[in-house]
């Protein structure tokens, strides 16, 4: 166990620590070497493995997309990145078409070992087009696996992982989580497909997505103050699905509340609700509540912005509902934002 | 027509010369990626007869157990890594495998095949920069027979000329006769061998004539898009009477050249019907090889 680390330095150790590994592995993607280094998660990488290995790209996504494709069918180990998921729809083509495919249409001879890092969520005043998710897209897609980590000992396993996967894998960052500091320790494994209990609890579940789980803690710490005991689900890997978790911890509390951190319509949030009706059927007490974004693009003025994103208030009035309880009063408490960020640990 | 083979093909006749001519070229076992009008290119690569019928009738023997199809056959047990049915989209991937090449520190050259359609999609002109930009060894190769489905070039293209507007990228351009696996041949070896010595991409393009209809076993010159050619056009572009020239002045007897005919026929014949005798995949194999 180390000091804190945060959340940027646990994504450049894990790279480090796979390229040192394997010289297979080689980093890429438009500024990945510059000087900002895509929020700090490439730092000092290209100084350690040189030019040959951690290198620019021209601004053409999807033939960058198909060269790492191309590379990863060789034999390479590719770890693309995109500095806004929303520049990655320019390969969905190359995702969906080819990077899904060509193992089963192959009969089993060719993989893909491609790992796909794009950047999500919330900046300040982000708009439209730089603060899409896009998980349920991408997961939709059989053959593409969907990672979304929350906290820098996961952003550091779970790169690991998914560069060591041997299929295609969509990684996807939440900006405010760069610089959130905890606990790291590199000897740690956590394989793709697995649920973390992040808080135990007795009363409702809230199953969350990257950001939204941060926001699921600060909703039960809150909630404890009046008795009322979240457990908090961390789905961490959206395909595959650690269904078992997830059902397991609402067959214990009897409530859940879907967090996830994207539109609701059609979206994993959906997707959960549904298995969890099913797979809890007789222990539950209240029909899912689901939390996602607003179905609207994102403005970008702040007032508006702060309404397009659901935050732990939404939670805790879900779980009031869900509870049958009057509404906590709130105003004494302060949320993340943009000014007031969560520097963790949890 | 007994309607057996069960998948959109795309038939190669008439474009039999370029795979053909431009593997003659390169050593055995080179990367190449194709399209979805990729007969020509699997068995050019070596890829086995009974496992290319096998594939078109959808049986577990095939390289894809039938999952993959006439539009994407391929065998990289031979090199052939993959086409498709998606136009341009293996264009990338070529780029890929010759990254792969150099990152290795190897010198040999990744042919990827393509039409004329694709150099429409603006994945290939991103594929072209980067490959000149970091000098991969990527041989482009458009198969131009002046189509795409049915919409002629006259009707798509904006330029004066596709080999000046890839010109104008730092790579080696040459035309060919696509009709003539000799001409190919010698074109993309001498492609081959400068791109070798001195790095970086080739572009060669290859008209020919697709002699049937876009998808499907028939002629189709009465649909009205285009005019039938003369006899003696039809001639000229039938890459097989081309080659029995070629090796007629070479000294082959026209009896030789009738007995390979038929050796090809019977190996055909045979195969079609190994295939058609061979089991389709079980349900289970509708689940595996989705991940690794």
């Amino acid at each position: 166990m180390s000091a804190a680390v945060e959340f940027r330095e646990a994504l450049a150790r894990a790279q480090a620590r796979e390229m040192e590994a394997d010289p297979s592995v080689f980093l890429f993607g438009l500024d990945v070497p510059d000087h900002k280094s895509i929020f700090g998660s490439t730092k000092g990488l290209l100084e350690k493995f040189g030019p040959g290995r951690v290198f620019g790209t021209p601004l053409s996504e999807d033939a960058m997309t198909g060269m790492a494709i191309g590379a990863a069918i060789s034999g390479l180990r590719p770890i693309h990145v995109h500095i806004r998921v929303d520049f990655a729809l320019l390969a969905m083509n190359q995702l969906v078409n080819m990077a899904s495919n060509l193992r089963y249409m192959s009969g089993g001879r060719l993989k893909v070992p491609l790992t796909v890092r794009a950047v999500i969520g919330r900046g300040w005043g982000q708009s439209a087009q730089h603060s899409k998710s896009l998980q349920a897209l991408f997961a939709h897609i059989p053959g593409l696996k969907v990672v979304m980590p929350a906290s820098p000992q996961d952003g550091y396993s779970l790169l690991r992982a998914a560069i060591q996967d041997d299929n295609p894998v969509i990684f996807l960052e939440h900006r405010w989580l760069y610089d959130v500091a905890g606990p790291v320790d590199e000897t740690v494994s956590v394989p793709l497909g697995k649920a973390l209990v992040r808080r135990e609890g007795k009363d409702v579940s809230v199953i969350a997505t990257s950001w939204m789980v941060v926001e699921a803690m600060k909703a039960a710490e809150i909630l404890q103050q009046r008795g009322v005991s979240l457990e908090v689900v961390d789905v961490r890997s959206i395909q595959p699905l650690d269904e078992g978790t997830v059902l397991a911890s609402v067959r214990k509390t009897g409530r859940a509340v879907v967090a996830d951190y994207d539109w609701a319509f059609c979206g994993l949030s959906g997707e959960l609700a549904a298995r969890i009706h099913k797979g809890c059927w007789g222990a539950l007490k209240a029909p899912v509540e689901r939390i996602g974004f607003a179905h609207v693009p994102c403005p970008t003025t702040r007032p508006l912005e702060n309404r397009f994103y659901p935050s732990a208030v939404e939670i805790i009035r879900a779980a009031e509902d869900l509870l049958g309880l009057s509404p906590t009063e709130l105003s004494g408490e302060e949320f993340y934002s943009w000014e007031h960020k969560f520097k963790g640990p949890f | 027509m007994k309607d057996e083979m069960k998948t959109p093909v795309h038939m190669g006749v008439g474009g039999e010369a370029i795979p053909v001519g431009v593997l003659s070229a390169l050593p055995t076992g080179t990367k190449t990626f194709g399209t979805y009008r990729n007969h020509s290119l699997f068995l050019a690569s070596g890829g086995p007869l009974p496992s290319f019928f096998a594939e078109l009738y959808g049986r577990l023997p095939g390289p894809g157990k039938g999952k993959a199809g006439s539009m994407h056959l391929a065998s990289p047990d031979h090199g052939l890594m993959a086409t498709s049915a998606v136009v341009g989209t293996t264009i990338p991937l070529a780029l890929g495998a010759a990254f792969a090449e150099a990152y290795r520190g190897g010198d040999g050259v990744v042919a990827v095949f393509f039409g004329d359609g694709a150099v429409e999609e603006g994945v290939f002109w991103e594929s072209l920069n980067f490959a000149a930009l970091r000098r991969l060894r990527v041989l482009f190769v458009c198969e131009d027979n002046g189509l795409a489905i049915h919409t002629p070039i006259k009707d798509r293209q904006g330029y004066r000329s596709l080999t000046e507007a890839v010109a104008a990228f730092h790579c080696f351009v040459d035309s060919g006769d696509g009709a003539d696996a000799v001409d190919v041949r010698d074109r993309t070896a001498a492609m081959a061998a400068a791109m070798r010595r001195d790095g970086g991409p080739g572009f060669l393009h290859l008209p020919y004539l697709r002699a049937l209809e876009h998808v499907g076993p028939n002629e189709d010159w009465k649909a009205g898009y285009r005019p039938r050619p003369s006899d003696a056009d039809l001639e000229r572009w039938d890459p097989v009477r081309r080659l029995e020239s070629h090796l007629k002045v070479e000294g082959h007897s026209q009896a030789e050249l009738d007995a390979v005919r038929a050796e090809v026929a019977a190996a055909v014949d045979k195969a079609a019907a190994a295939a058609l005798a061979a089991p389709f995949a079980g349900p289970e194999e509708l689940w595996t090889d989705v991940g690794a």
